[in-house]
């Protein structure tokens, strides 16, 4: 067991103690709830203003609202794959389990919104534009997102040994987040290089305060979303991996 | 140094006692090309056009193709653990194992590469450029290959969880590369694309071999 | 099978070789404490402590699956323990490893040899990489010693599976670490090989080196002792 033991006089938080799955499983449970309600609470707020509040575009009519959908699925996906790498980082440096299985836990929510991130883009753009795909920079860039993002989902499927598992998804996760800049910058120099800039999702219309504020609320519903489902996802990994340990198996949930 | 040079060494020969694990991997290069006027057609000014894409991805393959055995082999008869525990760097013996691949396999591309271009008609301006952008780009595929290689090492499903991997990394190299053959032919500049590849290239040297290495250490454990 | 050509001969460089071996007699020094060992997320062992010095052997003994392995790779640095520390000469081997390395010669199940490749290239080769300069006389004076005489130039597959073993010693040999880590050494040895691989041990121990090996049989060389894992 890697608990770091710090020599805490006990009047601050040990925040080391987290680290532990066995304390951090019960904490994961009292927040969850919390977060499944400011997300509910966000997005019913968002959707409000998005469907009733922001005013119907001059050019795009309604079919534009769907953009409160699309763009902060694409801002997550990114957030997430940024969160997940830094807690991968943070077990490969300090070797702990918790840090490996948030990051696993955090990768499939990451896929969803990459995916669907993509799926509103494909509605938004068949109206627009009469194609279901365009090869938009954003677009573009937001697949290959979604492939590092089934790669990792991957590579920890195919490794039996889950600490190897771990760290190599971690290493993994890294290389990721550092080619993410590099390859959005190469697509979009690959865009402009071989089609007109007739097509570009990012040419988003002039915004109205109303239309950010639905993004922004929007946005947060899904932060809030992705923190709630992480929270459960883990809870379940803990379950799954520290099985055999003694503290699960008295758990209360498992007696029955 | 010396065991950097005799890592290739060693590497170069054991090719030579097996040459057909490597000329597999030149032929699937020239086989692939090839599918692409058989499934499109002879149009010679759309064969033209694609032929930079064309090339560029084939390279991609045949390199992903060659990647599995770059470490699998030592890891199956111990040498790799060996060279792990060697007085020498751990990291300067990769650096090692990928140069040689790069000299085994990417090496050959560049060279068998404008041969496929006068099959796609492309123009000796065209050729030349086609030539530098794969020898600078071949390097990067190698390098940043390794590290998918080292992660997948003994793992089920390698070869295509390999491709997987590694594919969306390669994506800007790619993008580069074929983008100044494409550049040459139209009358641009390429400027720009050969400074951007060889920025990724000293990245991926700075980067990889360590990446790898750390990599290499996991599988091994 | 024709004989493979001896194709690298600019690697066998005649130079004197110093006997690293003498040097660090005085240094030689293993400890280890408070190691514990995980596999997958089963507890193998866990508090141990062992020491080594110069002169010594040490014989890890156990049922299959115990964890014999395991701590021989941890020993040798090529895992990490769940926690505790490996010190060689006082100094952590995490530190520095490179110098842990020069005086460790690390002995796996697999036979370590390139297939396709000669005996004789398969210690050059092994030599170089490990940045030593050994002569050719001197190499194949060590696969004579072990009775290879006349299959030098073989490429290894070609050998028997108690040849291969047999290169393994010579490479062991030639080497000259203080440590040696073997992991099943007497394995797939005939019996005459058996008796060859103790008297080499029992030279290295009495030189002032050290060994860590396990084995199911008993192993009759003076100055040992018995972990019981």
């Amino acid at each position: 067991m890697n608990i770091m033991h710090s020599s805490s006089s006990g009047r601050y938080l040990n925040w080391f103690s987290f680290s532990s799955p066995a304390t951090f499983y019960p904490l994961a449970a009292r927040l969850t709830p919390f977060f499944w309600g400011l997300s509910i609470l966000f997005g019913i707020v968002g959707l409000w203003i998005s469907f009733f509040v922001a005013p119907a575009d001059a050019v795009q009519g309604d079919g534009y609202r769907i953009i409160f959908i699309h763009v902060p699925a694409s801002w997550m996906s990114m957030v997430i794959y940024m969160a997940m790498a830094m807690w991968a980082a943070l077990g490969l440096i300090f070797n702990t389990r918790l840090s490996a299985m948030m990051a696993q836990a955090l990768a499939p929510t990451g896929a969803l919104m990459a995916f669907l991130s993509l799926w509103t883009g494909a509605f938004w753009g068949k109206p627009m534009w009469g194609a279901w795909w365009v090869w938009d920079a954003r677009l573009t860039s937001e697949l290959i997102l979604l492939f590092l993002f089934l790669g990792f989902m991957a590579l920890q499927a195919s490794i039996d040994d889950p600490r190897r598992a771990d760290k190599a998804g971690a290493i993994l996760a890294l290389v990721g987040v550092v080619n993410v800049p590099i390859i959005y910058f190469s697509v979009t120099w690959w865009n402009t290089l071989h089609q007109g800039a007739s097509v570009s999702m990012s040419k988003a219309p002039a915004m109205a305060h109303t239309m950010l504020w639905g993004m922004l609320l929007m946005t947060m519903c899904f932060w809030m979303y992705t923190i709630a489902l992480a929270l459960m996802r883990v809870r379940a990994i803990i379950l799954e991996r520290e099985s055999h340990s003694d503290w699960v198996k008295t758990l209360k949930e498992l007696r029955a | 140094m010396n065991a950097f040079f005799a890592i290739i060494h060693r590497e170069v020969l054991l090719v030579l006692r097996r040459k057909s694990e490597a000329l597999t991997v030149l032929f699937f290069f020239l086989i692939v090309t090839s599918l692409f006027p058989l499934g499109i057609g002879a149009d010679v000014a759309l064969l033209r056009k694609i032929a930079p894409g064309v090339i560029w991805v084939a390279a991609l393959l045949s390199t992903i193709l060659g990647l599995q055995r770059l470490f699998a082999s030592d890891y199956a008869d111990g040498t790799l653990e060996q060279m792990a525990l060697s007085p020498t760097p751990f990291v300067l013996l990769v650096g090692g194992k990928i140069t040689a691949h790069w000299l085994l396999c990417g090496l050959p591309l560049v060279f068998l590469a404008p041969f496929i271009g006068i099959q796609f008609d492309l123009d000796l301006e065209t050729l030349r450029t086609l030539i530098l952008a794969l020898l600078l780009g071949t390097p990067i595929l190698s390098l940043i290959g390794a590290i998918g290689a080292a992660l997948t090492l003994g793992v089920r499903g390698g070869g295509v969880l390999l491709s997987l991997l590694v594919l969306p990394l390669y994506i800007p190299v790619l993008i580069f590369g074929a983008g100044a053959v494409f550049a040459t032919s139209a009358g641009l500049d390429v400027g720009g694309h050969f400074s951007l590849l060889a920025a990724l290239l000293v990245l991926a040297i700075a980067f990889a071999p360590w990446a790898t290495t750390a990599a290499l250490r996991i599988a091994i454990e | 099978m024709a004989g493979v050509v001896r194709s690298s001969h600019f690697l066998f460089m005649t130079a004197h070789f110093p006997s690293s071996l003498a040097s660090s007699v005085a240094n030689g020094q293993l400890r280890a404490s408070q190691l514990t060992c995980l596999r997958g997320e089963r507890i193998l062992f866990e508090g141990l402590d062992l020491h080594l010095d110069a002169g010594e052997w040490l014989h890890v003994r156990g049922e299959n699956g115990v964890g014999k392995t395991s701590l021989l790779r941890l020993l040798a640095g090529l895992a990490q323990p769940a926690s505790g520390g490996i010190f060689w000469g006082g100094l952590s081997i995490t530190i520095d490893p490179s110098t842990y390395h020069q005086h460790l010669f690390f002995l796996g199940h697999r036979d370590a040899l390139k297939e396709d490749l000669s005996a004789l290239e398969n210690i050059a080769i092994a030599a170089a990489l490990d940045g030593q300069r050994i002569s050719e006389d001197r190499m194949l004076a060590a696969l004579h010693r072990f009775g290879l005489r006349g299959r030098e130039d073989l490429p290894v597959t070609c050998l028997s599976a108690g040849q291969k073993r047999r290169v393994l010693l010579a490479r062991l040999l030639l080497r000259s670490s203080q440590l040696w880590i073997l992991d099943e050494p007497f394995n797939a040895l005939d019996s005459q090989a058996i008796k060859m691989l103790e008297r080499v041990i029992g030279e290295h121990i009495a030189a002032g080196g050290m060994v860590i090996l396990t084995s199911h049989q008993e192993v009759a060389i003076p100055n040992g002792r018995v972990i019981e894992l």
